[in-house]
């Protein structure tokens, strides 16, 4: 009974609990509301994976309805593949912002036996789950994953229905470069995946253009104290700070440039553009920009109507991906229509040669699986609210080249 | 210069938070020799609380003090209630148990407090409606606002009350004398259960206006915040030496400025190789240092082994 003794052992029980607690949840179960099947209805899995609790839930859940929403509609509407007739089941699962969590759940809808996945939302998750689904043969669409890595692995299942960082940091680069004449920039991302790919992808891009770099700075995507960091910023005077990261840490950290007397201009990628970060932020989040993969949610030519449906069902508006959750669904039901089979083997060639318009414009993937002529769009807070600057297309040769707009056959768009 | 002496006032502020959840760790154990890890998480809750009776009250014309005030009380009163209740059902029926299983019992209480927190709050981030805009100082260079100001005020304040309380009041001399030997305090009519309840209303009730302070600096809060903070409390505590309450002050400041410092200048001094996302391992190291060289911490003495 000596206290020594014990303050020992909880210290070492201290720095054990310190090193797993990135995995603190249970796994949550597996939903299945299956409904009674008539015998001639097929029925056909489709996995949803993404952060459905901790900080990002809030973008998880957006993608699980609007995956929801699409699987609602088809069932509603009644599809025919192959000459059967085809019920969709979601599963949807929790992948916790976690690339572990990632694989697991990867492994479950394997076992599961799901046709096609739409998932995940972070890179750092799509990534290690990529190789499970290629290993097992089936198709993956991310609605939402930038990391350029994610389609250059060689995997024939990995698709993305959003541009890529490679092509997102740089338009971010241009903008601090030529319309904000940033001429000292520091960049801070939260060391994963996605956060330094896209910070990594804009500091080349602003180097490039004569631009320097006073701080490259790292935190993580748990943290809520940048006060340190920012600290260091302000003494390099950087009159733009550009972060890779989510909003449960743009937020604060915003706020808390406010609080240290920070004039540096903020700028940041998709994760940043939410309702959530403007709450997180307060009155501090006015002039912040953002760009995005994708149109803007009213100028989606599937838009008004899909807010407005979306809406109606979930009580709860657009935070950021449920579009493309949407979408993705639709370009599998496309894929196996024309194979005519929900066999992953049989309408994964298909995929490849999508050239469909959903909600969020022309769908085609290039040959890595990556979205044809990707638009992203820069976002400036203004009275609390996103609004719209311009939308660019990286991907789109001033010449046009290949861009085909020819008006696919698919009806869904259309509603 | 200015950047510095910026540092030390981030640090100083964050470290005064360290220290308010840090005295409800080193009362409890120096009173039960106990290592109340529950603790965080009843800041976790205050801090929920508190949020939840912003969000409330927010648009409801009451002036933004009055809000803050009553936030402040609804989570004293929710955590003084939780902390009690805690020490009555979880703690006191394994006093005379090894010492080890009061620890395990107290994850536990931990781990339950977090998940049913999660139930009632969800697993998402809150945001706290901004009740009173800061106003900026600055001195020499480097800023700071009103709220910083009156979070380092606050957490001496409370210390410094503590201290004249345990060493002045009647409740106080009890409960040193809990300490010293509970038996023999109890042969001198010292009521010692009464005692030990009163110890835990009291860290739980400063655990509740550190939570409060948390929010409303930080603007967010989740059901597993208390985690990290506990964890980081609970070192400032063995820092200043466990037991001890101006130790505890102490150790939260100390660690406060160390982090501060390192994420601050760590990139520099290792030619960008170590980043500032690696701060806390350099919390944690300063702890295994002060552990190695002096076991009963900073301010800590030399105690002799209980009975």
């Amino acid at each position: 009974m000596n206290r020594r003794h014990i303050l020992a052992t909880v210290s070492t029980l201290a720095f054990a609990i310190l090193v797993g607690c990135g995995k603190e949840a249970p796994p949550a179960a597996p939903k299945k509301a299956e409904a009674p099947k008539p015998q001639e209805v097929a029925m056909v899995r489709i996995g949803s994976a993404s952060p459905l609790t901790g900080p990002q839930a809030h973008i998880g859940i957006d993608i699980k309805n609007g995956v929801q929403l699409a699987i609602d509609d088809l069932n509603a509407k009644g599809v025919e593949i192959g000459g059967r007739k085809v019920r969709f089941e979601l599963i949807a699962e929790d992948d916790e912002a976690n690339p572990t969590k990632a694989t697991t759940v990867a492994q479950k809808f394997v076992d599961a036996k799901v046709a096609a996945v739409v998932g995940h939302f972070n890179s750092g998750a799509s990534i290690p789950a990529s190789k499970v689904y290629s290993d097992a043969g089936i198709p993956q669409i991310s609605p939402s994953s930038t990391n350029p890595k994610y389609t250059l692995q060689g995997f024939k299942t990995a698709f993305r229905v959003v541009a890529h960082d490679d092509q997102q940091g740089p338009t971010l680069g241009k903008v601090a470069v030529e319309k904000l004449k940033a001429r000292t920039v520091a960049v801070i991302d939260d060391s994963t995946a996605y956060g330094q790919g896209l910070a990594d992808a804009f500091a080349a891009t602003v180097k490039a253009a004569g631009v320097k770099i006073v701080a490259r700075e790292h935190t993580t995507d748990k943290d809520t104290d940048f006060t340190s960091i920012l600290t260091k910023i302000k003494g390099r005077r950087a009159d733009l700070i550009m972060f890779g990261g989510i909003d449960p840490q743009a937020g604060p950290m915003v706020k808390q440039m406010a609080t240290l007397g920070i004039k540096a201009k903020f700028i940041g990628g998709d994760g940043i553009q939410t309702a959530n970060f403007i709450k997180l932020a307060g009155d501090a989040a006015e002039g912040v920009m953002a760009s995005t993969p994708g149109l803007p949610k009213e100028q989606m030519p599937g838009g008004k109507a899909f807010l407005d449906r979306f809406k109606a069902k979930f009580n709860a508006e657009v935070e950021l991906y449920a579009p493309m959750g949407y979408d993705a669904v639709m370009v599998f039901v496309d894929a196996m229509k024309r194979a005519g089979s929900t066999e992953p083997a049989k309408f994964l060639p298909e995929i490849g040669k999508t050239n469909y318009r959903g909600v969020i414009g022309p769908i085609a993937f290039d040959e890595k699986g990556d979205l044809r002529n990707g638009p992203i769009t820069i976002y400036v807070v203004k009275g609390s609210k996103w609004e719209a600057l311009e939308t660019v297309t990286p991907g789109a040769a001033p010449g046009g080249g290949e861009a085909t707009a020819e008006p696919a056959k698919s009806d869904a768009a259309k509603k | 210069m200015d950047i510095f002496l910026q540092q030390i006032i981030n640090g100083l502020v964050l470290g005064s938070i360290y220290a308010l959840v840090a005295l409800g760790y080193t009362m409890v154990y120096g009173i039960l020799g106990l290592i109340n890890f529950a603790h965080g998480d009843i800041v976790m809750v205050g801090a929920l609380v508190a949020l939840s009776v912003a969000q409330a009250l927010a648009g409801s014309g009451l002036p933004p003090p009055l809000v803050l005030l009553l936030a402040t009380g609804a989570a004293m009163l929710v955590c003084v209630a939780l902390g009690v209740t805690i020490e009555r059902v979880a703690y006191r029926p394994l006093r005379r148990a090894p010492r080890l299983a009061p620890l395990i019992t107290a994850i536990g209480v931990s781990i339950l407090l977090q998940y049913s927190a999660a139930l009632v709050w969800t697993k998402q981030y809150i945001s706290m409606p901004e009740l009173v805009k800061p106003t900026m100082f600055t001195l020499g260079g480097a800023q700071f606002t009103d709220l910083q100001a009156f979070v380092f005020v606050l957490a001496c304040t409370v210390m410094a009350a503590l201290l004249w309380f345990i060493k002045s009041s009647r409740i106080g001399r009890a409960m040193r004398a809990t300490e010293q030997n509970p038996d023999v305090a109890g042969l001198m009519g010292v009521d010692i259960n009464h005692i030990i309840a009163f110890t835990f209303f009291l860290g739980s009730a400063i655990g509740a206006i550190a939570g409060v302070m948390v929010v409303l600096y930080y603007g967010l809060g989740h059901y597993f915040m208390g985690f990290m903070l506990g964890l980081k409390a609970f070192t400032a505590a063995v820092l200043g030496g466990i037991g001890n309450v101006a130790g505890a002050m102490l150790g939260g400041l100390l660690l406060g400025i160390i982090e501060s410092l390192v994420s601050g200048y760590i990139g520099d001094l290792t030619g960008g190789v170590l980043g500032s996302n690696y701060r806390d391992i350099f919390a944690f190291l300063v702890l295994v240092m002060v552990l190695v060289l002096r076991p009963s911490g900073i301010m800590g003495q030399h105690t002799g082994d209980r009975a």
